[in-house]
């Protein structure tokens, strides 16, 4: 039986299928409603794809994904130019950026060391980490990732890359999180908790 | 099909947007594969992690199939890990190794020795030593053990202090002296009579080139394989 709706939708519908969090149903729905709102929606996304996917860069300082390079972040003269946050991902960056908890500059590892994947020291950007390192005034480096195997051996690999510099390296404190019933918590995320406890 | 088994998370990987990909060792099933739905949920990242151990149940329509596991936390021994490099390193350098076995080939004596490794991997005085007998035992499974019993010249039982690299079998001081320079060393350590378990870091080196050697030759090289950076990193430090 011939599909009911037209290539170009259909390629459309394909193309947002491939969005994380979408899936064919789900990207169905969106490719409707974008249609039903043309004005509105379709026509102003498809502008905004065109400008970003002409303009999108990645800064060649610190990794981030900006449209000028040296992106925003690099440039704000307001950030603490003390202070360094070594993140896995942009999304990272991005999340930090949302919680405004730190005044820093950023850099972007693209990934973390892992043997599953396939990932391998070389193939982060850490020849530009040890460059900044190396840069006058930067006092601390806090590295910002994920406790998982992953994120913390890489956070050990780059402790030891960076330790002929005098730079302070910190991490983030591993523990309880804010809302957690201690009950409901993990024996490892307790006795990490433990171990990092605090005077009150 | 649907068995439970034990096993120790060696690997995690994401699949989609809520579910990982788990390898496990386990007792019975060897190196297995299992999808774990809603396996990045805040309340299973933790179990869900290298290094724990776990209580697994695989299920899937025909045995070919990927299957599903539902797993429940024995000991969550990761979190011990986190803040001790030598631990991660040396177990990303067993899972490494790990993964040259076959899929789903049961080798139970290679799980009791994983089981000790990560008991201890954060013990630094303990666990370089373990990491050495550990790819001992991966050798031997892999079909290429090294027959550190007794000198392959003399047959003597005594004085081992060296291991032929041409066929991996020791050799006494007396016959191995006059080609010293071409011989591996065999740290006391490593000997048949375990009678001397306490080696210092210069010794614990030696076993990894000892082992190192042969992994290289017999496994890494013929199938083409990057070494793993995890062992570099792991002898680094216990050198340093």
């Amino acid at each position: 039986m011939a599909s009911p709706i037209g290539p170009e939708i259909e390629r459309l519908i394909q193309l947002l299928a491939r969005l994380p969090g979408l899936g064919p149903r789900s990207a169905r729905r969106a490719a409707l409603t974008l249609i039903k709102k043309k004005e509105q929606l379709l026509v102003p996304l498809a502008e905004a794809a065109r400008i970003t996917a002409e303009r999108v860069l990645v800064c060649t300082s610190c990794g981030n994904i900006d449209t000028a390079d040296p992106c925003t972040i690099c440039c704000d003269m307001r950030r603490d130019p003390t202070l360094l946050v070594v993140v896995e991902d942009v999304a990272d960056l991005w999340a930090l950026e949302r919680a405004g908890v730190i005044n820093a500059r950023y850099h972007v590892l693209g990934g973390v060391i892992s043997a599953l994947d396939g990932i391998r020291p070389e193939d982060l950007n850490l020849d530009r980490l040890v460059a900044r390192a190396a840069e006058p005034g930067l006092t601390e480096i806090v590295l910002a990732l994920n406790a998982t195997v992953d994120g913390q051996t890489t956070a050990h690999y780059i402790t030891d890359l960076l330790s002929p510099y005098p730079v302070k390296i910190t991490r983030l404190a591993h523990g309880v999180p804010v809302g957690g019933e201690l009950d409901y918590l993990d024996e490892g995320t307790l006795a990490a908790a433990i171990r990092q406890r605090t005077t009150f | 099909m649907q068995w439970q088994d034990e096993g120790i998370i060696i690997g995690v990987k994401r699949h989609g947007e809520g579910s990982v990909i788990l390898e496990l060792m386990t007792k019975g099933h060897g190196r297995h594969l299992g999808l774990v739905r809603g396996g990045r949920s805040p309340r299973q990242q933790a179990t869900l992690q290298a290094g724990n151990r776990v209580d697994a149940v695989w299920r899937a329509r025909i045995e070919e199939q990927l299957g599903t596991y539902a797993v429940e936390a024995v000991t969550l021994n990761t979190a011990r890990f986190l803040g001790v490099s030598v631990a991660l390193y040396g177990l990303a350098s067993a899972a490494a190794l790990l993964r040259l076995l076959p899929e789903r080939d049961p080798h139970p004596g290679l799980f009791e020795a994983l089981g000790v490794l990560v008991d201890h991997l954060d013990d630094t005085s303990i666990a370089p030593a373990l990491l050495v007998r550990f790819e001992l035992a991966m050798l031997a499974e892999l079909g290429f053990g090294l027959d550190l019993g007794a000198c392959a010249a003399t047959g003597a039982t005594a004085e081992l202090v060296y291991v032929s690299p041409k066929s991996g079998r020791a050799v006494s001081a007396a016959a191995g002296a006059p080609f010293h320079g071409r011989l591996l060393a065999l740290p006391a350590f490593l000997r048949d009579d375990r009678s001397y378990d306490h080696p210092t870091s210069a010794e614990v080196v030696a076993g990894f080139a000892l082992t190192g050697y042969f992994l290289r030759r017999h496994v890494f090289m013929p199938r083409g394989l990057a070494w793993p950076d995890a062992r570099d990193l792991f002898v680094a430090q216990i050198r340093d």
